[in-house]
């Protein structure tokens, strides 16, 4: 019975030392990474598609901390721009167009699938997997994973790729958003009046 | 002084770990493709093995053997590898980014390593003192890296080469494992120990 007792209590002690030494390593070594980076990546879009030049919101977010300007991510559009600008204390610039242009809508692409001849050309160029299939068969985009960032219309040897508006169905459907929060208020005062 | 040569031979050419005891197949095959993570992860393994036969051999003899806990050694002797493992790589990160990026990857492939554990297991087998220890560790290391630098440079010429259709990818691997296995049989007999 108390060799049992022995072995548990080793087996808990070697345990907890090995573990205090661990906590310790973790502590006293710690790498501070680049908080600033984290903030700038925590406000890009994440579609990762590399329109920026960079290959990807990480990458752009650690060019943007060391002197990058902030204006080359369509996806995110003006909104973005004047996050970073807030974060950074820079001016806010309008959106470089070299980079392409912000969407009004948010867009999807869609494959016409009689069309495709399946080179998977369009699977390389997807940063996100978004697109399904293998050589020599049609393809198909998850359109739930898809994030619009049009790099895969370009590669299509026989352009049978579209951006479409993403379709209004009874699970996506909202209210518009207020185009004027004062005007909004006074429309409902008006009505109120009447 | 004698002894200490014979078991570096002995764990480098004649008991390879790799190729005799068939010890740490895993990352022979898997970390093999190309000749620069293979120097990569041969290093971290020397480094670890050698450090993880120095401290399971402390805490057998110092506190598994007084206690009489001896069949709890391969528990511990996990524990103890993992625990050197996971420091060495924590210690590293901080202290050299540049091999952290060479080997950092390796690190935790290397816990799980059967060699790291098998020498642990044999160190006590074969009743070796702290330094036959050391150098038992050591010498398994670097036959441990010889096989795989020799194995990833042959690949890399494979890769290129004009292999029949059925023997192409880990076929022809398995082929050239095995040949440098039987190669390596003739070195038995050249110390017994």
């Amino acid at each position: 019975m108390s060799s049992i007792l022995i072995a548990v209590l080793l087996l808990a002690t070697l345990a907890i030392i090995f573990g205090a030494i661990l906590g310790f390593a973790a502590v006293r070594f710690k790498v501070e990474g680049n908080p600033i980076v984290d903030q700038i990546d925590n406000l890009l879009p994440q579609t990762q598609c590399g329109q920026c030049s960079y290959p990807g919101c990480k990458p752009y977010a650690e060019a943007i901390a060391a002197g990058e300007s902030i204006n080359k991510c369509p996806p995110g559009g003006e909104s973005t721009i004047i996050a970073l600008a807030d974060l950074l204390g820079v001016e806010p610039e309008p959106l470089d167009a070299e980079h392409g242009a912000e969407k009004d809508v948010p867009m999807v692409a869609i494959i016409r699938e009689d069309e495709c001849i399946g080179c998977t050309k369009c699977i390389q160029a997807c940063p996100i997997d978004a697109i399904m299939g293998a050589a020599k068969q049609m393809h198909t985009v998850i359109t739930d994973e898809c994030t619009g960032c049009d790099l895969c219309v370009e590669p299509c040897p026989v352009d049978c790729i579209d951006m479409v508006p993403i379709e209004t169905t009874l699970q996506n459907w909202h209210w518009d958003k207020p185009e004027n929060s004062v005007s909004t208020i006074e429309k409902i005062l008006i009505k109120e009046v009447h | 002084m004698t002894d200490y040569l014979l078991i570096l031979v002995s764990t480098i050419l004649v008991n390879n770990f790799v190729l005799v005891q068939f010890l740490g197949l895993c990352p022979f095959m898997g970390v093999s493709n190309k000749l620069e993570t293979a120097i990569g992860m041969s290093a971290a393994t020397t480094f670890v093995l050698t450090l993880a036969s120095v401290c399971s051999y402390l805490v057998y003899t110092y506190l598994l053997v007084p206690l009489d806990l001896e069949y709890l050694r391969t528990i511990s002797f996990i524990m103890v590898i993992a625990v050197v493992v996971g420091f060495t790589e924590m210690a590293m990160r901080k202290t050299s980014p540049l091999l952290y990026r060479v080997l950092g990857i390796f690190l935790p492939l290397i816990t799980t390593n059967c060699a790291v554990l098998g020498v642990a297991l044999l160190n006590i087998k074969r009743d070796n003192s702290f330094v036959e220890s050391i150098l038992y560790g050591f010498g398994a290391a670097v036959g441990f890296s010889l096989v795989m630098v020799l194995f990833a440079a042959m690949r890399e010429r494979i890769a290129v080469a004009d292999v029949p259709k059925p023997f192409q990818g880990s076929a022809i691997s398995m082929i050239t494992a095995g040949l440098m296995s039987l190669a390596f049989l003739g070195f038995t007999g050249l110390v017994s120990i």
